[in-house]
């Protein structure tokens, strides 16, 4: 019986070797990889540290966030500061779930659009040749590097004129032209072999088909990272410039005031920090999972 | 002569007429793209140019612009001390952390896209989130205090390196080279995302074709093989890269204050900012923004030519 045992576990030990050989690189030297490993980790702790600081001062109590010197752990960690945050922001005139909603609708229809729009301009612009197509990319390119502070004038005076001051679509709208979202997905479909489009054009397959069942399906990776940058960049939107009236402003901006509130709020001012930066980092961690994951079963081969 | 323009004209309208009737044939192209151009002109086109007008005069946001050439330029350049400084400064942050932070972003994906799979999820969540934790950074003032009590004067106090605390935010010595070590940690964004993406497209069968090849390590291996294939994001990195170096200010103003001891820490868009937010100058702050703004095509168009040479 127990030499059963060990046979068998020897034989799943021989496999679980060959398997680890066979996944390492013939080209690689083994000091190299100790060496770059080590690095890593080192990089890693510096990366996360002063992450790790903060969410250590939203867990401490009044008087350890005071202590000095300050400790980077917390000794007796409680989540007082968290529900203290809670309280207060159910105590405002407009109701959380009111500033929750109104953020989740603007991150949501907003990288929404933006995908859907975006895509269809990279996929033309990276894949076929028309007169204007490189003309327009150039462009696009270009005013990247304007500055997005003094564009915020005549970006008011036009949506003033469009009567869409003081609504969601003051925010929404103009994030679906994002550039960025543009050059990323661009930059991803050049990769994509013309072969793949080609054969679906023989098949029979109009631009639309082509779009949606053989390019998007095939550059996931790409729009997964939009996602994040989209998702990013619209929750942390404080909407202060277009939207005035109260129960139109984002959660960002809530929390924001809360933190604003002078030294008696330092503790729910660091539960703020926690607060915000948890939505962003999950939803990063569940595409970026996506991102990975994919890669293995795109089937694309020349 | 005249025949000479004659015919240039006729070759210039046979051109036109050849792209006239490609447009035609690539109708639907049109239809793809039209959304995205709409809303494109309307929202990052439009505002540009009419920042570029305002730069030709002189508008204080409550009163309609009034034309006054290249008055703004003029004065920004001659008579303005302070932008100098700015201008110094941001070009020492970028040179330094562009190109750092660049190199530091491709280094790490590559890197990490060697790991196991599990392992490299968890170190891209690592890697990326300073840039995701948005103002977070507000915690180094707590690292660098001014006083004994800050963690690094501490250290170095303790380790008998000096014996009086440095001021690292209201030193002008300390001031820079601190927003740049920031900057630096701040710098996995953006372009690292889209490499660990890119990275993982790379098809596998050209790193087998290399090892038959005989590629022997792994520079070899990222010279030849990898970073050709990555060329497409290195581009977007490089761009993402050169707005974020131009475009410093919040880390400056945050650490080191607004406006920080001497201008020591002031930069291209703190200066902006400060003109058109805080003085109501727009037009003034339009030209900055329109100096800074050809400032970055140069250095664009700079680095797409060295691109252009990777892998050869």
């Amino acid at each position: 019986m127990r030499v059963k045992i060990q046979g068998k576990a020897s034989i799943h030990k021989d496999v679980y070797r060959k398997k680890l050989i066979k996944r390492r690189k013939p080209n690689r030297s083994i000091w190299g990889d100790i060496f770059l490993y080590i690095f890593l980790v080192f990089v890693a702790v510096v990366m996360v540290f002063p992450i790790v600081y903060a969410v250590n001062s939203a867990l401490k109590p009044l008087d350890e966030l005071f202590m000095f010197p300050p400790r980077i752990f917390a000794k007796n960690p409680t989540m007082d500061n968290f529900s203290d945050l809670f309280v207060t922001m159910g105590k405002s005139w407009v109701s959380f779930s009111r500033y929750l909603f109104n953020t989740v609708f603007i991150t949501g229809v907003g990288t929404a659009g933006h995908l859907f729009i975006a895509s269809m301009a990279a996929f033309v612009l990276a894949k076929y040749d028309f007169p204007g197509g490189q003309g327009f990319f150039k462009l696009v390119t270009v005013a990247m590097m304007f500055t997005g502070y003094v564009t915020q004038i005549p970006n008011y005076l036009l949506l003033n004129k469009l009567g869409w001051i003081d609504s969601y679509w003051a925010i929404i709208i103009p994030a679906f032209a994002s550039p960025m979202g543009l050059f990323l997905m661009k930059q991803f479909m050049e990769g994509l072999p013309t072969s793949l489009i080609e054969a679906a054009k023989i098949d029979g397959a109009n631009e639309f088909k082509v779009f949606f069942s053989i390019v998007m399906p095939n550059v996931k990776p790409a729009w997964m990272t939009l996602i994040i940058f989209s998702v990013q960049g619209l929750w942390n939107n404080r909407a202060s410039t277009f939207i005035y009236s109260e129960e139109k402003k984002t959660l960002v901006y809530a929390m924001q005031q809360i933190q604003s509130g002078g030294i008696a709020r330092t503790g729910q001012g660091a539960a703020v920090l926690v607060v915000l930066m948890v939505v962003p980092i999950a939803i990063f961690i569940f595409s970026e999972s996506q991102i990975l994951e994919t890669m293995a079963s795109s089937g694309l081969k020349d | 002569m005249f025949s000479y323009i004659k015919k240039y004209f006729a070759m210039k309208k046979r051109d036109a007429i050849i792209a006239w009737k490609k447009a035609k044939v690539s109708k639907n192209c049109y239809i793809f793209l039209a959304p995205y151009a709409i809303l494109f002109s309307m929202f990052f086109i439009f505002p540009v140019v009419a920042s570029i007008y305002f730069s030709f005069t002189y508008y204080n946001i409550l009163e309609s612009p009034r034309w006054m050439g290249l008055g703004n330029y003029i004065s920004l350049i001659l008579e303005d001390d302070v932008f100098l400084i700015g201008i110094k400064n941001t070009l020492l942050i970028a040179v330094i952390t562009g190109p750092l932070g660049y190199i530091m972003s491709f280094l790490f994906a590559w890197l990490i896209n060697e790991l196991p799979r599990w392992v490299r999820s968890v170190a891209v969540v690592v890697f990326y989130a300073p840039s995701i934790a948005g103002n977070c950074f507000v915690i180094f003032s707590v690292f660098f205090r001014g006083d004994a009590y800050g963690y690094v004067n501490a250290a170095l106090i303790n380790l008998g390196l000096i014996d009086t605390p440095k001021f690292f935010f209201t030193d002008p010595t300390y001031m820079l080279p601190i927003c740049m070590l920031v900057i630096l940690w701040m710098s996995l964004g953006t372009g690292f995302l889209s490499f660990v993406a890119g990275l993982q497209g790379v098809d596998k069968a050209q790193f087998e074709a290399g090892y038959m090849d005989g590629i022997k390590n792994r520079w070899q291996e990222l010279w030849y093989i990898t970073l050709p294939n990555m060329k497409p994001m290195l581009m977007f990195g490089a761009v993402m890269s050169i707005t974020q170096a131009f475009g410093v200010c919040d880390v400056t103003m945050q650490l080191c204050g607004y406006p920080s001891t001497d201008y020591a820490a002031r930069t291209i868009v703190t200066h902006l900012f400060d003109y058109g937010f805080s003085r109501f100058e727009m037009g003034y702050a339009c030209a900055i923004a329109t100096i800074l703004f050809l400032m970055m095509i140069l250095c664009n168009k700079a680095i797409q030519s060295i691109l252009r040479r990777v892998g050869t």
